[in-house]
């Protein structure tokens, strides 16, 4: 499904250039729990954005579902991120002047989806997610992991094929973390390919296939090719 | 994305930020609201002068005499040309053109009235019967002029109600007699309280028969003559004939000026609406500085919800949309703005007629039309450059700042 082929990312950082990919190769195939790990700076965080197309490399080939996706135009970039990914973030990204409920439904007002599908799809979702009391407050009157919770949500209410997690455990509490981990584990299991960025070597270790990086390389697959 | 969604999503970022929405409506809705207030200002003084005229007659052709031309000071001198005077018996011969209906010759002086050793000093005019039907004046008491032969100088007057009042007091004063300046006049009317009509103050006035007006202070000439044509279409045909009556009249010379009340108001008319243009563009000045603000509030808002673009394209926003949501934004804004400012300048037109109740202050139509246009056009022009720089946001950059 999704194929890195000798994908490079430089930085311009003043004079110097900064290799922050160099010559990535990787291979995922649809449902896939795949960990990324690896010090900071290795390159984790620009690699997921890649795979996310929040950012273009600077040489290579990716292609997802057979398609040249790094030839596409903003346009068309947008598209495939709508229908195809699913993002979590570290600092969660809440719009904050919308409600659970509103946030949660904004990728389908992007999609241009009508209102009269998108109440019952979004109120069964935060039923799910054990948020449908909160589904009118707003984010900043909801506690860390809840705000992650949304999040997910959000991330999975269009049903991509692959949701992308950077650190989405890294600014809430361990237990609340471990609630946020089974959700997103949860939905691997009904089959969206789930990519996992992060520093913790225990969580990093449940997924089925390790990758680490560092300095830009991929040191190890567990998987590779699977 | 649907149309009502970016309205809504435009909206919720405008209520989001209150003290900025606040300010920004606060801006525009000046600037419209001066736009209409200052332009009803306008259209209310065209408004007053055009009733002005109309206060005086319709369908009016006055005639002067001399003509505004330039001639060879030498060349003139040479053949001895001297401006003729207009004669009762011009306008008389003008009473005989099919065009017209009336035909009023005018004279003006002033002198003193004396009644029972009481004297003021007032405007005397001199004229005919037919004078009333033509300025539509009123009578409290009596008649007006007697409709006889212009050429008599019977010895009556019609006073104005000032005159009446300060001469007579509480007592009756038709039928008394009057001296002015040295003869004595008979009242035959009193004119109704009709105040102010284009500088002259009818309540003041006395007004004598043309004839005598000529003997008591010595006139050949008139002042001018005022003629009604039958009909409003009939006004140029009027115009066309007393001129070449009169020119036959002065022997072949075109030495009067024949003015049409139109063509006086319609110089009037050009040069309020020309003000009020000057007066709307002026306030439209701070539209203008509307815009610039709005788009000074637009470019901080990119700034401030970089983190929030870089999001909305995460999840799935185009380009073409983050450009439609800032743009919505600006123009919902400029819209309740100019929404607001249209209220506002109502609000103020009125309370101009409140205070002034004879200037009728309504804002033209256009100038409410050009003011909302410009307040949101310069709302949605002053936005393009915000909502393009938010659009090209890199969202891997946009993200990575928190």
């Amino acid at each position: 499904m999704i194929r890195l082929e000798h994908i490079h990312r430089v930085f311009p950082v003043g004079e110097e250039e900064v290799h922050a990919l160099r010559d990535v190769n990787l291979h995922i195939t649809p449902g896939e729990y795949v960990s990324i790990m690896g010090p900071s700076g290795s390159g984790k965080s620009t690699l997921l954005n890649i795979i996310g197309l929040l950012d273009r490399p600077s040489a290579g080939v990716y292609r997802l579902d057979g398609e040249d996706v790094t030839a596409l135009s903003d346009e068309q970039q947008a598209q495939v991120r709508r229908e195809k990914i699913g993002f979590v973030f570290q600092f969660f990204h809440l719009v904050p002047r919308l409600s659970a409920a509103e946030n949660v439904e904004l990728p389908l007002v992007l999609a241009g989806v009508p209102l009269s599908q998108r109440a019952p799809l979004v109120g069964r979702l935060l039923e799910d997610f054990g948020m449908r009391a909160r589904a009118r407050h707003r984010p900043d009157q909801l506690s860390g992991g809840e705000r992650q919770r949304v999040a997910i949500a959000r991330a999975m209410v269009m049903q991509p094929a692959v949701i992308l997690a950077d650190e989405p455990t890294g600014n809430i509490d361990q237990a609340t973390g471990r609630e946020v981990f089974h959700l997103l584990e949860e939905l691997n299991g009904k089959g969206m390919a789930l990519l996992l960025v992060t520093h913790d070597p225990d969580l990093g270790r449940r997924a089925r296939r390790h990758v680490r990086m560092v300095d830009g390389q991929i040191q190890s697959d567990t998987g590779a090719g699977a | 994305m649907r149309l009502l969604d970016v309205g809504r999503f435009a909206w919720r970022s405008l209520s989001g930020y209150r003290t900025r929405t606040l300010l920004m409506v606060l801006a525009v809705s000046i600037g419209v609201g001066a736009v209409v207030v200052l332009t009803s200002l306008g259209e209310g003084a065209r408004r007053y002068v055009r009733n002005q005229f109309t206060s005086l007659g319709t369908n009016l052709v006055a005639v002067f005499p001399g003509r505004a031309e330039t001639v060879g000071g030498a060349h003139g001198a040479l053949i001895g040309r001297t401006p003729r005077d207009l004669t009762l018996e011009d306008a008389l011969a003008l009473r005989r053109i099919p065009a017209v209906k009336r035909v009023a010759p005018l004279n003006l002086g002033s002198a003193e009235v004396w009644w029972k050793g009481r004297s003021r000093e007032v405007p005397v005019l001199g004229s005919t019967s037919e004078l009333q039907e033509i300025r539509g004046f009123a009578l409290s008491q009596g008649q007006f002029l007697p409709a006889e032969d212009p050429r008599r100088a019977t010895p009556v007057c019609v006073i104005g109600s000032n005159v009446r009042k300060e001469l007579f007091g509480a007592r009756s004063s038709v039928g008394e007699w009057v001296r002015i300046a040295d003869r004595r006049f008979r009242v035959v009317g009193v004119l109704a309280q009709q105040g102010q009509s284009l500088g002259l103050d009818t309540d003041e006035l006395v007004i004598i028969p043309v004839a005598s007006m000529q003997q008591l202070f010595n006139l050949p000439s008139l002042l001018r003559i005022l003629v009604e044509a039958r009909t409003r279409e009939d006004v140029a045909a009027a115009q066309e004939q007393v001129r070449r009556v009169l020119r036959k009249r002065h022997d072949g010379e075109d030495d009067v000026t024949v003015v049409t009340q139109d063509a006086v108001l319609a110089a009037f008319d050009r040069i309020l609406v020309a003000l009020t243009l000057a007066v709307g563009g002026i306030a439209s000045i701070s539209l203008g500085v509307a815009g610039i603000l709005i788009m000074n509030v637009m470019l901080i808002a990119v700034s401030q919800r970089t983190t929030e673009i870089g999001l909305l394209k995460a999840i799935g926003a185009s380009p073409a949309q983050i450009r439609l949501l800032f743009f919505a934004e600006a123009a919902v804004l400029s819209l309740i703005g100019a929404a607001v400012g249209l209220v506002l300048g109502e609000l103020g037109s009125f309370a101009i007629r409140q205070a002034y109740p004879v200037l009728p202050a309504f804002p033209p139509p256009w100038a409410v039309v050009a003011a909302l246009a410009t307040a949101v056009g310069t709302g949605i022009i002053f936005s393009l450059l915000p909502a393009q720089r938010a659009a090209r946001l890199q969202p891997a950059l946009a993200l990575s700042r928190r």
